[in-house]
C-alpha cells in the first residue's frame, strides 16, 4: 500500500503535466512554436541527464555526446521509415532500438577508449564525435535512406507532448534511483578517487563502462525523440557544438546534480529561443554575442554551477531514520 | 611517385601552419592545464589583422606580421586576465566552459557587421605566387615563405624557452607552479607571457593561412583550432617538439587522404590516427607518462 501511494505521489505531477501538455497541444491556447520548444527542452534534458551520468556522476570527460544523440536519431528514424508508418507502438520500439544502437556503439567505443583518463578521454571522444559527423555526412554513399550531407527528410512526426513528458519523467526517476543505488554509489566513488574505489573492491573499468553505456543510451533515446519532433535530420545537428551545448548545460546546472541539469536544460533552450523573440529583429545577430557573455559571467560568479550541491526535494538524499 | 612527393610538400605547408597554432595550445596546456578553446579564434583575429594591414594600410609583409603578432598577443593576454585568471583555483571544468564561452564570443562578436562582418572575405595576396622546380618537385614561393617563417619562429621559440630567464621561469611554472612561486617566480607574469607567446605564433599562422588559403571569415579558426589541438595531443600535450611533430603528421594525413582516398573523409582521418595513437601511447607520441601518486 505504502509503495503504491509513493508511486502515485511520484507519478501524479508527471501525469498532470502530460495531461496539461496534451490539452495545450490540442487546444492551441499556446503558440505551437513554444510547445515545440518545450518538447525540445524535455528531449535536451534526457540527453543532458545522460551526460550527467557520464561526466557528473562517474567523472568521465566526454566531448562526443552529440555523436550518440545522432546515432540514436538516425537509427530510430531509419527503422520508423522502413516499417513503422504512424504506429505509436512501433515508435516506442524504434526509440528503444535507437537507444540500444547508441548504447551498443558506446560499448564498442568505450571498451578501448575508457582506458584513457581526464583530458585525453575528452579528446578521444571529441575525435569520435568528429569521425561520426564525417560518417553522417557521407552516410548516403552506403545507406541512401540516411541522406548524408543533404539531410534526411520525411520522418514521421510522432513525438508528442505526453510522450516527451512521460519519457522525461521515467528517465528522471530512474536517474534518481540509480544514483541512490549501490551502482550509483560505485560510480560516484570512481569520480571521487578511482584508485581508492578500486582498492575498496569496485571493478572500476566495468562500472565506468556501464556508466558510459547508460549515459550514451539516454543520448540515443533523446536523439530518437528529436528525429520524430522535427522530422528532418542533418549531420550539422550532431557536430562538436552540439556536444558542447550539452556539456555547458551539465556544468551550468552543477556536476552530478539532477535538478540542476533539468533547470539548466530548460533555461538554456528557452534562453536561446527567448532571445530570438526579445531582441528586436535588427539586433538578432547579437543573440550569440549575449549568450557567451552570460555564460562567462555565470562561470565567473558561480564556478560550481548554478545549483552547486543543492537538489530539489524529490531528488534529495533522504536521511536514514 | 612524383605526385606523392608533391602531396607531401603540400602536406608540409598546412602542417607547418597547424604547428604554429598547436604550439600555443601545448604551451598553455603545459602551464595552466587548460584546453584554451579560444586559441583558434585568436588565430582568426590574427588573420583579419593581416587582411586589414595589407588591404587598407598597404604595409610591407614584415610589418603585417609584426602587427598581427602584437594584436593577437595583446588579445590573448587580455582574455587570460579577464576570463581565466579569476578561475585559476576553481574546478578545471569551469575555466574550460569559460574558454568555450570566450571562443563563441570572439566568433560571433567579430561576425557583427560593425566589427569584421559575417561574410567570407578574400585575403589579398601581398605578392604574386610563382613556382619553381626543385629536385623534381614544384615548390611555390608561398610555400618557401611558410617553411622559412615557421622554422624561424621555431628557432626563436627554442631560444626563448631554453636560453632566457623567462623561458626558464616558464619551464619551472609548468613543472610545478606553487613551488616556482615560492622560489620567487612571478607566476602571473609568466602565465601572461605564455599566453602572449602562444598567441603571437598563432598570429603569424593566421597571416600565413590567409595568404595560402585566401578566404577568411570569423569562423575560420574552429576547424584548424580543433585540429591543431588534436595535433598537440597526438604529439604529447605539454611538449613543444611533440606539437610540431603532431602537426606535421596531421598535415600529411589530411593531404594524403584528400589526394588518394576522398576529400570528404579528410576531416575524419586525422582523428582516427589520434585515437589509434592514444590507445597505444595514452599520453601522445612524445608525452611523458605521469604516474598517479596515492
Amino acid at each position: 500500500m505504502k509503495r503504491i501511494s509513493a508511486l502515485a505521489r511520484i507519478a501524479a505531477p508527471f501525469a498532470a503535466a502530460a495531461a496539461a501538455g496534451y490539452l495545450l497541444e490540442a487546444t492551441d491556447v499556446v503558440n505551437p512554436y513554444w510547445v515545440q520548444i518545450f518538447q525540445l527542452a524535455c528531449i535536451t534534458s534526457v540527453s543532458a541527464l545522460g551526460l550527467n551520468i557520464i561526466y557528473g556522476f562517474t567523472g568521465l570527460f566526454s566531448l562526443g555526446h552529440a555523436a550518440f544523440y545522432g546515432i540514436g536519431a538516425y537509427a530510430a528514424a531509419c527503422l520508423m521509415k522502413i516499417g513503422g508508418g504512424e504506429s505509436h507502438l512501433f515508435f516506442l520500439a524504434a526509440l528503444a532500438a535507437g537507444s540500444a544502437c547508441a548504447a551498443l556503439v558506446a560499448l564498442l567505443v568505450g571498451l578501448p577508449v575508457l582506458r584513457l583518463t581526464s583530458d585525453y578521454l575528452g579528446i578521444a571522444t571529441l575525435g569520435f564525435g568528429i569521425i561520426m559527423k564525417v560518417l553522417f555526412d557521407n552516410a548516403d554513399s552506403f545507406i541512401p535512406l540516411l541522406g548524408g550531407a543533404r539531410g534526411m527528410t520525411g520522418i514521421a512526426r510522432m513525438t508528442t507532448v505526453p510522450w516527451t513528458v512521460v519519457i522525461l519523467g521515467i528517465v528522471l526517476v530512474s536517474a534518481r534511483n540509480l544514483v541512490r543505488s549501490g551502482y550509483g554509489r560505485a560510480l560516484v566513488s570512481i569520480r571521487e578517487d578511482e584508485i581508492a574505489a578500486g582498492t575498496a573492491g569496485i571493478d572500476t573499468f566495468r562500472y565506468k563502462l556501464a556508466g558510459f553505456v547508460a549515459g550514451c543510451g539516454l543520448a540515443g533515446l533523446a536523439g530518437g525523440m528529436y528525429a520524430h519532433l522535427y522530422s528532418f535530420l542533418h549531420p550539422s545537428n550532431f557536430d562538436f557544438f552540439k556536444s558542447v551545448d550539452v556539456l555547458v548545460i551539465v556544468v551550468l546546472g552543477g556536476l552530478g546534480n539532477i535538478s540542476g541539469t533539468l533547470v539548466a536544460s530548460f533555461g538554456w533552450i528557452f534562453l536561446l529561443e527567448g532571445l530570438r523573440v526579445l531582441l528586436p529583429p535588427e539586433y538578432i545577430e547579437f543573440r550569440w554575442v549575449l549568450i557567451p557573455v552570460l555564460l562567462i559571467v555565470t562561470m565567473l560568479l558561480r564556478p560550481q554551477g548554478l545549483f552547486g550541491f543543492r537538489e530539489f526535494r524529490f531528488f534529495r538524499e533522504e536521511a536514514e531514520p | 611517385m612524383d605526385t606523392f612527393v608533391q602531396q607531401v610538400v603540400n602536406g608540409l605547408q598546412i602542417g607547418f601552419v597547424y604547428a604554429l597554432i598547436a604550439l600555443g595550445y601545448t604551451m598553455v596546456y603545459g602551464i595552466v592545464r587548460l584546453i584554451n578553446f579560444a586559441h583558434g579564434d585568436v588565430f582568426m583575429v590574427g588573420a583579419f589583422i593581416g587582411l586589414y594591414a595589407i588591404e587598407r594600410c598597404r604595409l610591407p609583409l614584415f610589418a603585417v606580421f609584426l602587427l598581427a603578432v602584437a594584436g593577437a598577443a595583446l588579445l590573448a593576454i587580455v582574455i587570460e586576465k579577464i576570463a581565466y585568471r579569476p578561475l585559476r583555483d576553481s574546478p578545471r571544468i569551469a575555466s574550460l566552459i569559460t574558454a568555450i564561452g570566450v571562443s563563441l564570443f570572439l566568433e560571433y562578436f567579430t561576425a557583427l557587421r560593425q566589427v569584421f562582418g559575417p561574410n567570407y572575405y578574400s585575403f589579398p595576396r601581398p605578392f604574386a605566387v610563382s613556382s619553381r622546380e626543385v629536385c623534381g618537385v614544384e615548390l611555390t614561393n608561398l610555400q618557401t615563405i611558410i617553411f622559412l617563417t615557421t622554422l624561424g619562429c621555431l628557432a626563436l621559440l627554442y631560444y626563448v624557452v631554453h636560453r632566457t630567464r623567462m623561458g626558464r621561469a616558464m619551464r619551472a611554472v609548468s613543472h610545478d607552479h606553487v613551488t616556482a612561486g615560492l622560489m620567487g617566480v612571478n607566476v602571473n607574469l609568466v602565465i601572461s607571457f605564455t599566453f602572449g607567446l602562444g598567441a603571437a605564433l598563432a598570429g603569424v599562422g593566421g597571416v600565413l593561412y590567409g595568404i595560402a588559403y585566401p578566404q577568411v571569415n570569423t569562423f575560420m579558426g574552429v576547424m584548424p583550432g580543433l585540429k591543431a589541438f588534436t595535433a598537440a595531443v597526438l604529439g604529447g600535450i605539454g611538449s613543444i617538439p611533440g606539437a610540431v611533430l603532431g602537426a606535421l603528421i596531421m598535415g600529411q594525413s589530411e593531404t594524403l587522404t584528400a589526394a588518394y582516398l576522398s576529400s570528404t573523409y579528410r576531416d575524419g582521418i586525422a582523428f582516427v590516427i589520434l585515437i589509434a595513437v592514444l590507445l597505444l601511447r595514452p599520453t601522445g607520441i612524445l608525452g611523458v607518462p605521469r604516474t598517479e601518486k596515492v
